[in-house]
């Protein structure tokens, strides 16, 4: 061969797309690209992501793209062959061939990166339907599918960091959940039993129940999973149980390869197996007798096996490694050995009223082990003189204060981050230092978290230390740069609408006392601006749970008209689609005559307004529309107002599809539901757009083809039009795809943001994702749109009209006349 | 000499809400704040008439429906940069009972005719 690259470029086959081995190849392309050619196996059908993320996918926080961390281009831009689906069922060492789906694929390099199985306790019922593990995209949608039955049950086993993590996700999801664990306290590899029961407690406040010192006896049912028995006695139904007790190492291709394998492959200092044309990464492997189950570790390796490939000089050094729960709202981290012995002392700090628990295991004044629940700031300072050893007997008295309390700093978390030493760990799953993240802010310009992410990797695996890398880039871009540039919702407290509506879901609060009480509040009930914005948060994240606060809406919005200059109110009943007849028109001419209302007027929504209705006179105006099948038409809400249209198909030379019978029916889906400002639509039927659908909230251009869906519209106080949201075939399509949408901003926004400000702020592309690529996620805001209107779509008129809050229609008493008569 | 005549019930107002009270000098809101604490004003903002029963009460206030301006129900101000006061009336709870002096609105009511 006379082509020197051909006869320098090896074949590497890769065992395993998961997060070990998407880092090495990483480095490996960056160090040396077009070395090697490269084939990717992996078992799932699909690419790397990032394993750790699945457990706010799981939450509903995340989506799979967002965990996404090497898409089709990557691979394509790095000529990598993906065999994704592809399970590798032997290693011939001898021909050097793997062997998958019966096809063989030579190599001259092989790495095997196969992760690790989760274990599963050997009882009876072990394989029945609706028994899973937690380890990939599978089980999570497997897990999303279960908590769509309402009421369903799991039975979490294990309850240790992802035991943990999949209950509280489940929990969030609406599942009523129970967690099983074996030994006395929560998380007993990281915990010590005060930090447990904090734990347990919290865990409990969020309505899970947790059972320690649960044996299983079996899992039962007939066909399907029924209950879990456990050896006491007690039985749990379930619909699903989540077995979280452990994983093993991945080794049984390294097993029948004859490569040494103990409890893990086992591999050199450079990540070398048995066989010296075979590397080993990730949690398949075994080092120095130890196996690891955090990212940080496997990251390591994957760099120094990138470095063996390409025969640079590298070696493997074991690492401590911390642990932080990825569960919002609950701040707990360990690192180290924190077991009682002679020769250990312990510094101790309890806050019950604040539920802050911090331990520090002392030994020959250096720290060993650090368990902090509560409030966790300085858990990177403890472990950075963990790590290294540092003698503490100087500052023994103050040490557990933090490192704010040492050399009289102020108590200033940007204070604690600019103390530490450049080499101070910030970011433990990428093993990224404060002083790697502060050189590539300066050497490379960088200015937002983003930036930060892409170059550094720093934040962008779990995401727990975002905020001390926000605390760095404070330092080094001085004011330019706020972290803290929340909007507080009001002076009532200090958090923005983003950290509110996390935290409603997050700690389960389904009261506006509760979530002043927990959220701290700092006014004894509130104002004109956060009770409103609160009572909508509660109403759409729990439809069914929530009891409405009449007392915290807008006057509109209590009684069911609009407020005007002189305290009368206007009336505007629902005519769908702009669509009325003979019939609506004179029932309205009728209540004009009979309650002497001063002023009718055709809206720019294409109906009708009743104007100077009396307050006392509303309940009977509205009867007599309701007779002739009226309902409110919410002009005074924040929720759907009107979807206009244009006479489209039925009538129109032009028309391409029947807009007017579209918009009628979206306005019939979707009226009553309640959003963070209020939506309005509309259906043109060609792009002529006599509706113009091209500057609302959603819009929809009815073309030949289908349904064109526009939305982030705007013709109030901003003038904007229509971003394009895409194309499609069907009514019905074109109707999932805009109540998705809809549904979406309603869990998202903040109080009073229309949609475009919201989609701007998210990001248009963002949208289109989730709701025209993502089939399942739309399909999942649709339900839940679907499910909030069982609550909503109540015509409020009739019901004030059988008597509902009558007080508001009527003076309590009258004073005085007679005597002034007099 | 003081009149107190009942003009209605606790559980007539709900919580954290007002209901009215016609008078001869219009309108009186009568509030009901999360304490249970009763509070009588007159129901006609000092900036362009809002009717203050309609607004959203917090504490011992109560924000416009109209244009926001918040007023303490104790004092009748206007809180913060706003300036303005609406008039106070005297209540007096008797168990469950809520009574209104009528002299002090036949005296304003008297005081407003002789200023026409
Ligand atoms: C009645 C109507 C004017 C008319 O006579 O045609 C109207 C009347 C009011 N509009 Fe409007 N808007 C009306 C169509 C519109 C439109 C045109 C449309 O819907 O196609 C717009 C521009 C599109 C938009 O929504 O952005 C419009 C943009 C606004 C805005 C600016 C909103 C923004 O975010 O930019 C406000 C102020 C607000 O909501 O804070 C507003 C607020 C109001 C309020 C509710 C003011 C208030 O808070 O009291 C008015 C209440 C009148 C009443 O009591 O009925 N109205 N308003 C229209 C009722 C439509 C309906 O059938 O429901
Ligand atoms: C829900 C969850 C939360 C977690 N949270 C954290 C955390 O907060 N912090 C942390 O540090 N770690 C966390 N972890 C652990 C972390 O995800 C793992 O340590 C890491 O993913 C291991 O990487 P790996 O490449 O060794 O294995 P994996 O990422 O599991 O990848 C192995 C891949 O190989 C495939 N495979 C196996 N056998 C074959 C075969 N024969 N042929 C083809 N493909 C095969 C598997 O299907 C898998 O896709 C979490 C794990 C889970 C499941
Ligand atoms: S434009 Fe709308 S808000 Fe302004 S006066 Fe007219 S109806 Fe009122
Ligand atoms: S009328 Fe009350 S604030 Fe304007």
């Amino acid at each position: 061969m006379n082509n020197g690259l051909t006869d320098m470029t090896q074949k590497l086959v890769v065992v395993g797309a998961g997060m070990a081995s998407g880092r090495a190849l990483e480095h490996l392309f960056e160090a040396a690209p077009g070395a090697f050619e490269v084939t990717l196996f992996g078992a799932e059908p699909r690419g790397n992501y990032n394993r750790i993320m699945l457990s706010p996918v799981l939450a509903g926080e995340k989506s799979y793209g967002d965990i996404v961390t090497h898409d089709a281009a990557w691979y394509a831009e790095n000529g990598v062959a993906c065999r994704f689906g592809e399970t590798v069922t032997k290693i011939d060492r001898k021909r050097k061939v793997v062997v998958s789906k019966g096809s063989e694929t030579p190599y001259d390099k092989l790495l095997i990166a196969t992760g690790s199985a989760p274990f599963i306790i050997p009882v009876a019922g072990k394989d029945l339907p609706g028994v899973m593990a937690f380890r990939d995209l599978d089980d999570v949608n497997a897990m999303v599918e279960a908590a769509r039955k309402p009421g369903a049950k799991a039975v979490v086993i294990g309850g240790g960091l992802l035991g943990l993590e999949a209950a509280a996700a489940l929990k969030l999801r609406g599942m009523d959940v129970t967690v099983l664990h074996l030994m006395g306290h929560l998380m007993e590899r990281q915990l010590d039993p005060a930090a447990g029961y904090l734990l347990k407690k919290e865990l409990e406040g969020r309505g899970i129940k947790v059972h320690v010192k649960a044996q299983t006896k079996a899992i039962l049912g007939d066909g399907r999973v029924e209950a879990v028995a456990l050896e006491d006695g007690t039985i749990y139904p379930a619909d699903i149980v989540v077995m979280a007790v452990g994983i093993r190492p991945e080794t049984r291709i390294a097993v029948d390869a004859g490569l040494y394998v103990e409890r893990g492959i086992v591999v050199s200092d450079q990540m070398v197996t048995s066989d010296p044309d075979i590397l080993a990464v990730g949690e398949c492997v075994e080092h120095e007798n130890v196996c690891y189950g955090l990212v940080a570790p496997l990251y390591d390796m994957a760099r120094v096996a990138a470095k063996t490939l390409i025969k640079e000089d590298a070696a493997f050094r074991p690492v401590e490694t911390a642990t932080q729960l990825k569960v919002t709202g609950i701040n707990l981290y360990s690192a180290g050995d924190f077991a009682d012995g002679d020769d250990r002392e312990e510094i101790v700090l309890r806050d019950a009223s604040a539920g802050v628990y911090k331990r520090l295991v002392l030994k020959q004044n250096r720290i060993v082990g650090a368990v902090m629940y509560g409030e966790t700031s300085d858990g990177a300072w403890f472990f950075d003189m963990l790590r290294k050893g540092t003698d503490i007997a100087e500052m023994r008295e103050t040490l557990i204060f933090g490192q704010a309390y040492q050399g009289g700093s102020p108590l200033d978390p940007t204070a604690a981050v600019a103390a530490l030493p450049d080499d101070a760990e910030i970011c433990g799953c990428n093993g990224v230092c404060k002083g790697k993240i502060v050189s590539a802010i300066t050497s490379k310009g960088l200015t937002s978290l983003d930036d930060v992410r892409a170059h550094t990797k720093a934040s962008a695996s779990c995401g727990s230390c975002t905020g001390l890398v926000e605390q760095v880039m404070k330092l080094t871009l001085g004011d330019s740069y706020n972290p803290a540039a929340v909007q507080p919702m009001c002076t009532c407290t200090d958090l923005g609408h983003d950290d509110v509506r996390r935290l409603i879901k997050a700690k389960g609060l389904k009261t506006i006392p509760a979530v002043m009480q927990e959220l701290e509040w700092k006014t004894s009930c509130g104002c004109a601006k956060c009770r409103p914005a609160l009572n909508y948060y509660l109403v759409c994240d729990w439809p069914d749970e929530y009891a409405d606060d009449y007392q915290s809406r807008f006057i509109n919005e209590r009684v069911h008209a609009n407020i005007q200059k002189d305290g009368t109110y206007s009336v505007v009943p629902r005519m769908w689609g702009g669509v009325t007849n003979a019939a609506e028109l004179r029932a309205i001419a009728d209540v004009v005559d009979k309650f002497n209302i001063p002023a009718v007027k055709v809206t720019g929504g294409q109906r009708i307004d009743m104007l100077g209705v009396k307050k006392e006179d509303l309940p009977e105006v509205w009867a007599d529309l309701g007779k002739a099948g009226f309902v409110s038409g919410h002009a005074y809400a924040k929720g759907l107002r009107t979807v206009k249209t244009c006479v489209g198909s039925d009538w129109c030379r032009f028309g391409t599809q029947d807009s007017t019978g579209l918009g009628i029916r979206i306005e019939k889906f979707m009226w009553g539901s309640w959003t963070p400002a209020k939506v309005k639509m509309a259906v043109s039927g060609c792009p002529r757009n006599c509706a113009e659908a091209t500057c609302k909230d959603v819009g929809v251009i009815c073309v030949d083809s289908g349904f064109e869906i526009h939305f982030a519209g705007a013709a109030g106080l901003d003038i904007k039009g229509t971003e394009k949201l895409g194309l499609v075939a069907s009514e019905e399509e074109a109707l999932e795809v805009i109540v998705a949408l809809t549904q979406m901003y309603r869990e998202q926004a903040r109080y009073l943001e229309r949609i475009y400000k919201w989609a701007k702020r998210i990001g248009y592309d963002e949208i289109r994702r989730q709701i025209l690529d993502d089939k399942d996620r739309r399909k999942a805001y649709f339900d839940r749109f679907v499910f909030s209107q069982k609550f909503a779509q109540v015509d409020p008129w009739s019901e004030r009209v059988s008597g509902k809050d009558k007080h508001e229609f009527k003076p309590m008493a009258s004073v005085g006349f007679a005597e002034a008569a007099e | 000499m003081s009149d107190w005549v009942e003009i209605g019930r606790l559980s007539d107002i709900p919580q954290r809400g007002a209901r009215c009270v016609d008078t001869p000098i219009g309108r009186i809101a009568v509030f009901r704040t999360a304490a249970d604490e009763v509070y009588a004003i007159e129901d006609r903002c000092p900036h362009k008439g809002g009717p203050l029963s309609q607004g959203i009460v917090h504490g011992a206030q109560v924000t416009c429906p109209l244009h926001n301006w918040v007023f303490s129900l104790e004092t009748g101000f206007a809180q913060g940069a706003d300036e303005g006061a609406v008039r106070t009336f005297a209540l007096k709870r008797d168990g469950e009972r809520i009574l209104m002096d009528a002299s002090a609105i036949l005296a304003a009511a008297a005081a407003r005719i002789a200023a026409e």
